[in-house]
């Protein structure tokens, strides 16, 4: 339905995946495509590459989805599941080097205005410390 | 083609912080003509179209922020900033009991 890149953010603690994802939609609204994953299955901190392919799939869009990730096995979970992706569809996924909260808020309102993945993975990486 | 150019009292209580920085940045997105703001009429002049640069100008409650734009519908662009800042970034009484950002 929606042409605008998508994002994806993967935290160790699912509160903290869900809260940037509240904030995305409340502050920049519906019109990007969000989700959201955190904790390993039992309930406790990680990531999981099933479940980042799985928020991947739910905010997927023909311009791209880019990553928003926290700390280490976010960011090798993250690579791993764009490795499983069929090629076509690995071209168009990107993890950004930004933080998390901030970098999904900016990243989505960039994209919110129909922006390419190239930018939207720009933007959000111009909050970081070059 | 010269500056169109405008100005609007920001009256919002967290000043040009998150939200009403979103809101700024992405109604300038909407449009093509070049666009920016500076908190002094003299400068420095800053990419109304990105969040970041925005949000990093830290533009405190009471100042006058300068708009001015080149381009495409350059006019409406600024009549279009100028009224959302004057609605208070349609936020209000209601939105100020949650904008600490």
């Amino acid at each position: 339905m929606s042409s605008n890149v998508g994002i994806v953010i993967v935290s160790h603690s699912p509160k903290v995946a869900e809260g940037a994802a509240d904030m995305v939609r409340q502050m920049v609204g519906a019109e990007v495509p969000v989700a959201w994953t955190g904790g390993n299955p039992d309930g406790g901190l990680g990531t999981s590459v099933p479940a980042i392919i799985e928020a991947i799939d739910k905010a997927w869009s023909e311009s791209g989805v880019a990553i928003l990730v926290d700390l280490g096995g976010a960011e090798t979970n993250s690579e791993m599941a764009v490795e499983m992706l069929d090629a076509e569809r690995q071209s168009k996924v990107v993890i950004c080097n930004a933080p998390i909260v901030e970098g999904a808020v900016i990243a989505a309102a960039e994209a919110a205005s129909g922006a390419t993945l190239d930018l939207v993975k720009k933007t959000a990486e111009e909050l970081s410390p070059q | 083609m010269s500056d169109i150019t405008g100005t609007a009292l920001l009256t919002h209580s967290a000043g040009l912080h998150a939200r009403p920085t979103l809101k700024l940045t992405m109604l300038a997105k909407t449009f093509a003509a070049k666009i920016e703001v500076a908190a002094k009429p003299e400068g420095p002049w800053i990419d109304a179209k990105s969040v970041v640069r925005v949000m990093a100008m830290k533009v405190p409650k009471g100042v006058t922020l300068n708009i001015r734009a080149n381009g495409d519908k350059a006019e409406e662009a600024v009549a279009a900033i100028i009224a959302l800042v004057n609605r208070d970034f349609d936020e209000g009484a209601e939105g100020e009991k949650a904008a600490h950002g």
